[in-house]
């Protein structure tokens, strides 16, 4: 019975340990609270270098999805949970201004290809990735089939395509929502009678990127049935055969663009070195990271991609893109169209 | 060394389950506390063990153990179903009280085992045991510790008759060879006469008689107390030199002064004889050493009375009852709410 | 005399004061404030007058109950092996019945939607009943293995088929375990997630997935606010159930070792049983040999990628420090649960010993199961907007991990000693304050040792709850604290084979991690606590 107690003052003492372990607070410690979707990563050495330099700590804390990190900002406001916010994209930006969650702030770096991006001129929010949705293609499914690569949103109503495309569900996923919102921009009122086609063809609705892409895609490591599905620009960079070929293939035409922004958070504890992790976020150093660390395409246009990146994921041309004012406004009602219109 | 209990009373709500009880146990003593079912007997044992919330005393050598809990009062308890910790053996029951007050001994424990008859069970698991050698672990368990006062909830009520009687006659034993003092809910009186020097009868919450067991045999206090012991019919009598008549006959009572009284007749109280009160049987089951019979007598009354195995009368035989000094009880003169 | 007449000591007061105070400021407080913020945005009545919400109601309550009457159909069979038989492999199976609690949903949801394509509703009660059946099982067992049989075969002496003599008198006598179980399975399976997120999609929503929906997505506060309350009440109208279902059968029972129940089993009906069972247990186990076989397909590629940081740096740690995290997590959680289950059970087991009105403990024991059946989200949100005004401001603290998932693991606990507890007869304990064991002797020398069993489960079902939480820690570990549910999720949401190869592989990991903890904290334990 002694040794129970025991027992039980070790683990205690114990759970002390590792529960305090979980704060590295050194007095006079420069820290940045950086808030950020769960998505984020970065290696180590970068940000080694970054607090060698710097004499600043980057305090990461994840809150979930773009949305979820938006939203937590959003009901935080009058006492962030950080000093730093990166990962709202363009599809919550809109709500991350109107309830004025970021102060201004300029960065240096942000000439060097980030302001093409830019959402408005307050300078609240700083482009720091692009993250494309497109259709992506299994090109040796599709010849299997004898039918050529689809090379539009309209190939995709084609007969030829029967039963090949698998998309997300708009009203839970993230990529879904872009499809969806890629249609719209390309597509204007049109894209009831779309998706209406595409019901017609056969559409598969999942609810997350996982089990569209690892499960029904023909073209992952979960060689599923369907040939076609709603993923990134970015993703037949993983694709990669041992000789170097891609096998998969996104369709440059389908693509909606989200930018992901970084902002320094009104309030915060410690403005000032925000606003250079801020720059560091827009540093070569960083930037050049991004692609392999987060399948992103950096903001910056100095930044070279990754020669697989080169060859298996250009960063699309010409995508649709949308006004985030405009999506915050209509967001809700297209969701529900679209669940009128498509059967889950 | 002395329990007092003085002005003790346990309310569950509104409803009294003890009220104003006195009693006190001497040094030595076991006191038995005899009870029809519901009398309140055993809640008193509980708040003497501290286990019931009561108002009024209950004192140790004039020390009032209000504010002691059970724990630090020293009283051992032994409950109808032994109540063993399943998790231990015999021994680990046994060596428990010791172990609670730091001084385990193991040779205490296996004189222990020996006292109750079970020399070399130690290692036994308790749900290997029959009750009776459960009663008697729990016996032990609770004597182990040296008890300054026993406690017995009806302590043999869940074992067979035979089993009873075997296990009584060890009780008293081993209470006279501890020189426990104790007090031992029950509800019978044969189990309360075998262990106890002396009674006290409760009813409906009240004690209403303390003496020894001869003396409460004999001279039960009121109507109800003698009918739960035993007397099924109280008839008026006039006692005379010692002797004492009623409408059923004359019985010599040479403890009994003169003067009016009532008689409590118990069915040993009346037996066939050559001379006597006549009547017919009318119904008659045999016993383990007797023979107890229903009969009629005159003013088609009926009357329990109990006769010989080997010259027991038949059914519708006539016979004439005798009374019989053993059976017969004396209460004061009185009406009686029955008489048969 | 020494306690006063409610039974009432000031002790204990003192020992509710720490669950109970634990409870208000992790989960009440900041339940109730996101919710008033809710109510401040108004429109809460709209919300709940629309049709739309009680279908969400019906089929929320639907297939959680079809989910639990299918995990206690499927676990009382385990139980009955687990508790009356001797067989050789028991203490495995005792085991591996709880690695389908561990398992990230998103791979039990992908593994459901494989074995069940089309599957919908049937796929969401059958994943939910999957990660349940233990619960079922173990608590079950627990009373099981110390219920006498005796009554059972008076009955089969009075003329009572066994079918007869099962539902007429060991049912009965199991009734506290099972309520409690069926209790805690139907909370879990009306909150689950994750599988029905993946598996209903926005085809078939319950309110957990319109809270999450509504809050983190929306931030329509009002109307998540609104679908909370409707949770709550459903949440509380089914605890009152089990409250009224236990409320029947609250008797001590007679308890008996447990070497004298269990024997191999004997008759034709006895062997159907565990027939059954190991058909359940085989069941349980196909999705996860599933799993262990798919983390082979490229060879042992996934587990040297393990050693690694995943494909190009997916992870910011190693498979192995993840493994470490994930203990460490879960033991921080689980030594905070079992300690304030076990108060909060000595509590209330100590308030239905003494003279407290039934209603009053009865009121606290569903209170404190409520944690498990309020959305995490609205909890989460509601740390937002509350643990700010705390020193050290927890809010995004990984501090919070173990104190968010002991919120959790907590009521877990509580079902599982309180039936055991309960079922310790008074009077036991009367005879050992007799013997002069003061009342926190008492416990230690008779609840704990009697409760032993069923407290090494609690532990062991704390110790795999935590290291399968996903939720909590996701949103509030940082990348180097990452535990290995959270570095599977990662990995699966990435493009590349490795990377998948090594999601799998994390999750046999996983699988093997939480089967040598479970086995350490029972083998462990057992040698301490007495068998009997």
């Amino acid at each position: 019975m002694r040794k129970v107690l025991l027992g039980v003052v070790l683990v205690t003492s114990l759970t002390a340990c590792t529960l305090s372990a979980g704060e590295p607070e050194e007095n006079g410690e420069r820290r940045v609270v950086l808030v950020t979707h769960d998505s984020f990563a970065m290696s180590e050495e970068v940000l080694d270098a970054f607090r060698e330099e710097s004499g600043i700590t980057i305090d990461v804390r994840k809150l979930g999805d773009a949305g979820a990190l938006t939203n937590q900002l959003v009901l935080t406001k009058d006492n962030p949970v950080g000093d730093l916010a990166y990962g709202v994209d363009t599809t919550f930006a809109s709500r991350a201004l109107e309830e004025d969650v970021f102060e201004p702030y300029r960065s240096p770096a942000a000439d060097e290809g980030s302001q093409r991006y830019a959402i408005d001129d307050t300078n609240r929010l700083t482009a720091v990735d692009v993250g494309d949705v497109c259709v992506n293609i299994d090109p040796a499914a599709l010849a299997a089939r004898n039918v050529p690569e689809p090379a539009s949103y309209a190939d995709l109503t084609k007969a030829a395509y029967e039963n090949m495309l698998v998309v997300e569900d708009p009203a839970t996923s993230s990529p879904g929502l872009a499809f969806l919102l890629g249609t719209i921009a390309s597509l204007g009122d049109g894209w009831r009678e779309y998706w209406m086609a595409l019901r017609g063809r056969g559409v598969q609705v999942v609810s997350g990127w996982e089990e569209a892409y690892t499960q029904e895609f023909s073209g992952s490591s979960g060689e599923g049935p369907r040939p076609i599905v709603v993923s990134y620009a970015s993703s037949p960079a993983a694709e990669v055969a041992e000789d170097g070929t891609p096998t998969t293939k996104a369709v440059l035409d389908t693509c909606f663009r989200q930018v992901e922004y970084a902002g320094v958070l009104r309030g915060a504890a410690n403005t000032e070195d925000a606003r250079a992790v801020l720059d560091f976020l827009l540093s070569p150093e960083f930037q050049s990271q991004v692609p392999e660390q987060m399948y992103v395409y950096p903001a910056r246009s100095d930044v070279e991609l990754p020669e697989t990146w080169q060859a298996a994921a250009p960063l699309p041309e010409s995508p649709a893109e949308m006004d985030p004012a405009k999506i915050a406004e209509n967001r809700e009602r297209w969701i529900d169209e679209w669940r009128a219109l498509v059967p889950g | 060394m002395t329990l007092a209990v003085s002005g003790l009373s346990v309310h569950y709500g509104t409803l009294a389950a003890v009220s104003d009880v006195d009693l006190s146990v001497p040094d030595g003593e076991v006191l038995a506390l005899l009870g029809p079912s519901g009398c309140g007997k055993s809640t008193l044992l509980r708040a003497v063990a501290g286990l019931e919330p009561a108002s009024g005393r209950v004192c140790w050598d004039d020390v009032d153990l209000a504010g002691v809990p059970v724990h630090r009062r020293g009283f051992g308890l032994v409950f109808q179903d032994g109540q063993l910790f399943p998790h231990r053996d015999v021994a680990g029951n046994v060596a428990f009280g010791l172990r609670m007050r730091g001084v385990p001994d193991a040779d205490r424990v296996a004189e222990l085992l020996g006292l109750v008859g079970l020399s070399g069970y130690g290692r036994r698991r308790v749900h290997e045991l029959s009750g009776g050698e459960q009663q008697r672990v729990a016996l032990a368990r609770a004597l182990a510790p040296r008890p300054r006062l026993l406690l017995l909830d009806e302590p043999l009520s869940a074992l067979d008759l035979a089993l009873r009687e075997q296990l009584a006659m060890d009780l008293a034993r081993v209470l006279r060879t501890t020189g426990s003092t104790a007090l031992v809910v029950t509800h019978d009186h044969d189990e309360a006469f075998t262990l106890a020097d002396r009674v006290a009868v409760m009813r409906e919450g009240r004690v209403t008689q303390v003496g020894e067991p001869a003396e409460v045999w004999r001279r039960p206090v009121d109507e109800d107390t003698a009918r739960f012991l035993g007397c099924g019919a109280i008839v008026p009598a006039t006692v005379t030199g010692g002797v004492a008549r009623c409408e059923l006959g004359a019985v010599a009572l040479p403890w009994a002064d003169d003067g009016q009284v009532r008689l409590g007749l118990r069915p040993t109280a009346l037996r066939p004889a050559g001379d006597g009160v006549a009547g017919e049987v009318v119904h008659r089951v045999h016993r383990r050493d007797h023979v107890r019979l229903q009969v009629r007598v005159a003013g088609d009354r009926l009357v329990d009375a109990v006769a010989g195995v080997a010259d027991a009368p038949a059914v519708g035989a006539s016979v004439r009852l005798a009374l019989d000094e053993d059976g017969v009880a004396l209460l004061p003169p009185g009406v009686s709410r029955r008489e048969w | 005399m020494a306690r006063t007449r409610t039974g009432l000591s000031p002790g204990l007061l003192l020992v509710a004061l720490v669950p109970l105070g634990f409870l208000a400021v992790f989960f009440v407080w900041p339940v109730v404030a996101i919710v008033r913020l809710g109510f401040g945005e108004g429109g809460v009545l709209a919300v709940l007058g629309s049709a739309d919400t009680w279908q969400l109601v019906a089929f929320t309550v639907g297939q959680a109950a079809a989910s639990t009457v299918l995990a206690v159909l499927a676990g009382v069979p385990v139980a009955y092996l687990l508790a009356r038989t001797s067989l050789p492999g028991l203490g495995l199976v005792r085991v591996v019945i709880l690695v389908p609690f561990v398992l990230p949903t998103v791979v039990v949801g992908l593994a459901f939607r494989t074995l069940l394509p089309d599957g919908g509703v049937l796929a969401i009660v059958l994943a939910n009943s999957f990660f349940n059946v233990a619960v079922v099982a173990r608590t079950v067992a627990g009373l099981w293995s110390h219920v006498d049989g005796r009554a059972a075969d008076a009955a089969r002496s009075l003329g009572a088929s066994p079918l007869r003599a099962f539902t007429s008198v060991t049912l009965p006598a199991l009734a506290p375990a099972l309520t409690s179980a069926a209790a805690v399975v139907f909370l879990f399976c009306a909150t689950s997630f994750g599988v029905v997120l993946i598996l209903g999609g926005s085809r078939y929503r319950t309110l957990e997935t319109e809270i999450y929906l509504r809050t983190v997505e929306l931030l329509d506060l009002s109307g998540a606010a609104a679908l909370s309350l409707v949770q709550l009440a459903a949440v509380v109208a089914a605890l009152s159930v089990g409250v009224l279902a236990r409320r029947r059968r609250e008797s001590a029972l007679r308890l008996r070792g447990r070497a004298s129940v269990a024997r191999r089993p004997r008759g034709g009906q006895s062997w159907a049983v565990v027939g059954a069972a190991l058909g359940v247990v085989v069941l349980l186990l196909v999705p996860v040999v599933v799993l262990v076989a798919r983390s082979f397909d490229g060879g042992f590629a996934g587990y040297r990628a393990l050693a690694g940081f995943g494909h190009e740096g997916s992870l910011q740690v190693s498979g192995w420090e993840a493994a470490a995290n994930s203990l460490r997590a879960a033991t921080d959680a689980t030594a905070l649960a079992v300690f304030l289950g076990t108060l909060a059970s000595v509590v209330l087991v100590s308030l239905s010993r003494g003279r407290v009105r039934r209603g009053v403990v009865e009121t606290m024991d569903t209170v404190l199961m409520l944690p498990l059946g309020v959305s995490a989200v609205t909890v989460g949100f509601g740390y937002l907007v509350t643990l700010d005004l705390l020193p050290g401001d927890l809010r995004t603290s990984p501090a919070l991990v173990p104190l968010a998932q002991a919120l959790v693991v907590t009521p877990l606990v509580i079902r599982m000693l309180l039936p055991v507890l309960r079922s310790i007869d008074t009077r036991l304990r009367q005879a050992a304050a007799s013997l002069g064991a003061s009342p926190w002797r008492v416990w230690r020398e008779v609840d704990v040792p009697v409760a032993g069993r069923s407290l090494l489960t609690a532990t062991a079902f704390g110790y795999v709850v935590a290291l399968g939480e996903f939720g909590a820690t996701s949103f509030l570990a940082r990348p180097d604290t990452a535990t290995l549910p959270v570095a599977v999720a990662r990995l699966l949401s990435r493009p590349g084979e490795l990377n998948n190869q090594m999601a799998y592989a994390a999750c046999t990991l996983l699988v093997l991690v939480t089967v040598a903890a479970v086995a350490l904290v029972e083998s462990v334990g057992r040698s301490r606590v007495v068998e009997f």
